[in-house]
């Protein structure tokens, strides 16, 4: 039988093995040249980041110049400085971890009880609901977008928190990761502890959940950056500039009567991918884990 | 609403009760479980999937919220007139566009790079995973504004281009070229899941069955084309459903980076139905969504024909 700490079967299986062909002889020339495009398709999918970085310590002549300019001329800060300043991006920036941090708490415990239930008991309407889950799955956002407006604002909760979080905190694919993954706990654990006298509650925290943590890893970081870059909705809930995340600070400074110049804009790109991307650099196994799992972003 | 509180302990302490009541207690506990996850699935998902439904089918506008009850019901009239509505049927069309073209594309890409990556090199593996993936990870606000810039008439494109005697177009004012720039932008942002995908994917294809054709005289090209493709269908499969699901959404880009124009040539299903949300006709916008929705559910149906086929 599987032991415990070999148990997440799903995710161990897409885990990037090492690959199974590595002694195979491949000529020189055709590995060289496989380098060679892989390299100018690296260089090709990072040139707008490489672009945004070197963009946002230009000044705001040298972006308007052309042709382009590669490497900057004059080093700038003061497009940081326009959001330290005037733009009051510390407001921003702690909406979204706010929000971000919620949402992903919430996230978790919902899902993972939701979770246990239906992997592990035994409850009328056990199926149905799941099946729902799975249909939800790919409901298309509009659909409940507008409702979920009238909702909102019909609890007065427009530009709140709670109006930012509480819809994100039933995701259909948090339910299904974490179904799938408990799923794949021995029963014979879950009946030794019951055996053993243990509560339903002291299963659930003692004994599934520490069993659980690569997938709250996965789906922490998932709804995370789901979060983070979320825009639609908060641009449409978040009506007062006291409450915008960055997203939508970003493009609401982007155009119409609020724009601001050129160079601003790339140093709020910055500002908005930078936090993202680090993470993702830190934790990168897990978003692959994640993806091969759900197959979903 | 904590777990902590759970009052749950009763159903083991108490066993002599007999199986019906054991069986109810369980019940009873694992509703405790599911507890709040039902209500927000509730309020925040099935509620509003069904009032959109019921919105459908009435003449619902942003005025009517206050009284809800007092709209006119007119049947499938909103489904009839979309489909004579010149701007939803350009929207259906772009969509498509977007979905027929996008598609095979991202997939092309995305397997050309899982095979380079998994067979075609040794080393800095990992560093090249990362690099392709970092644009799915990125805030498609943020992309925006540097792609706005980088598909201006005179942008860094154009510029590249300009290096092999090629004049670009101006990507995002010319209707004919709105679109293929909304298709590069998408390329760009998905390439890196399906990868990862196709990666997971290859890794299960058996080295010797690959060692034995070749050995047998195949050639590279013959061993992808009748071993790897094969065996790989079913991820392929999945991979083309998900992205299926995700792409006739298609909304995000042409909302950061042209606003649905020019002359509607980005306007999708998903913009057709926000504009109309922001005309604050809600009864035509839902319906909208129900199209979009009916569409994707059939692609829906061949996902689990994939997942069964896989199984």
């Amino acid at each position: 039988m599987t032991l415990p700490s070999t148990l997440p079967a799903a995710v161990a299986a897409a885990t990037p093995a090492r690959p199974t062909r590595r002694r195979r002889r491949r000529e020189p020339l055709t590995r060289a040249l496989v380098y060679v495009v892989l390299i100018i398709s690296l260089v090709v999918t990072l040139v707008p980041f490489v672009w945004m970085f070197l963009g946002s310590v230009k000044t705001e002549q040298e972006l308007l110049r052309r042709p382009p300019t590669w490497w900057p001329e004059t080093f700038t800060w003061d497009n940081f400085a326009a959001w330290f300043g005037r733009l009051d991006i510390g407001t921003f920036f702690f909406n979204s971890v706010v929000v971000a941090v919620f949402t992903v708490l919430g996230t978790l415990l919902f899902c993972s009880m939701v979770g246990y239930a239906l992997a592990k008991l035994e409850f009328p309407g056990k199926r149905v609901l799941f099946t729902l889950v799975l249909v939800t799955l790919m409901i298309p956002g509009v659909v409940t977008f507008i409702p979920l407006f009238v909702v909102v604002s019909k609890l007065g909760l427009v530009s709140t928190y709670p109006a930012l979080i509480l819809p994100f905190l039933a995701g259909p694919l948090g339910v299904f990761l974490m179904r799938q993954f408990i799923r794949e706990i021995p029963d014979s654990l879950i009946e030794a502890a019951r055996i053993d006298g243990a509560s339903e509650a002291r299963i659930f925290l003692g004994v599934v959940m520490p069993l659980c943590k690569p997938a709250l890893a996965t789906l922490s970081i998932l709804t995370f950056l789901g979060s983070w870059n979320n825009f639609l909705w908060p641009l449409v809930v978040a009506q007062t500039e006291d409450m915008y995340t960055l997203p939508v600070a970003l493009s609401l400074y982007s155009v119409g009567q609020n724009a601001t110049n050129y160079g601003v804009l790339l140093a709020g790109s910055v500002l908005v991918i930078t936090p993202v991307l680090l993470l993702f650099l830190a934790l990168q196994r897990y978003f692959v884990q994640g993806i091969a799992v759900t197959g979903i972003k | 609403m904590t777990s902590r509180s759970l009052p749950v302990a009763s159903g083991v302490r108490s066993g002599g009760h007999g199986p019906a009541a054991q069986r109810r207690r369980r019940a009873l506990v694992a509703y405790v479980f599911a507890l709040p996850f039902l209500v927000s699935f509730a309020v925040f998902m099935v509620y509003p999937l069904l009032s959109s439904l019921a919105m459908s089918f009435t003449d619902f506008r942003s005025t009517d919220i206050p009284n809800p009850f007092a709209v006119g019901f007119v049947g499938f009239e909103q489904y009839v007139a979309l489909f004579q509505n010149p701007q939803f049927v350009r929207s259906l069309l772009n969509t498509f566009y977007f979905v027929g073209v996008g598609i095979p594309l991202t997939m092309a890409v995305a397997l050309a790079l899982a095979l380079a990556l998994n067979n075609g090199i040794t080393r800095f593996r990992a560093a090249f995973r990362v690099g392709f993936y970092a644009p799915v990870v990125t805030s498609i606000v943020a992309v925006a504004v540097v792609w706005r810039f980088i598909l201006q008439p005179d942008g860094l494109l154009n510029v590249v281009l300009g290096a092999f005697g090629i004049t670009g177009p101006d990507w995002l004012n010319d209707p004919n070229w709105s679109m293929p720039a909304m298709i590069m932008l998408a390329v760009w942002r998905n390439m890196g899941t399906l990868m990862i995908i196709f990666l997971a994917g290859l890794q299960g294809i058996p080295g010797d069955v690959l060692e034995a054709a070749s050995v047998d005289g195949a050639g590279a090209w013959n061993r992808f084309l009748r071993i790897t493709l094969p065996m790989l269908r079913p991820t392929l499969l999945l991979g083309a459903v998900l992205l299926s699901v995700g792409f006739l959404q298609f909304f995000e880009e042409p909302f950061v980076m042209t606003k649905g124009g020019p002359l509607d040539s980005t306007l999708s299903i998903s913009y057709f139905v926000f504009n109309q949300f922001g005309f604050g006709n809600y009864g035509v916008a839902s319906a909208a969504s129900y199209v979009l929705f009916v569409a994707i559910a059939l692609l829906s149906i061949v996902q689990f024909r994939a997942f069964r086929t896989k199984d």
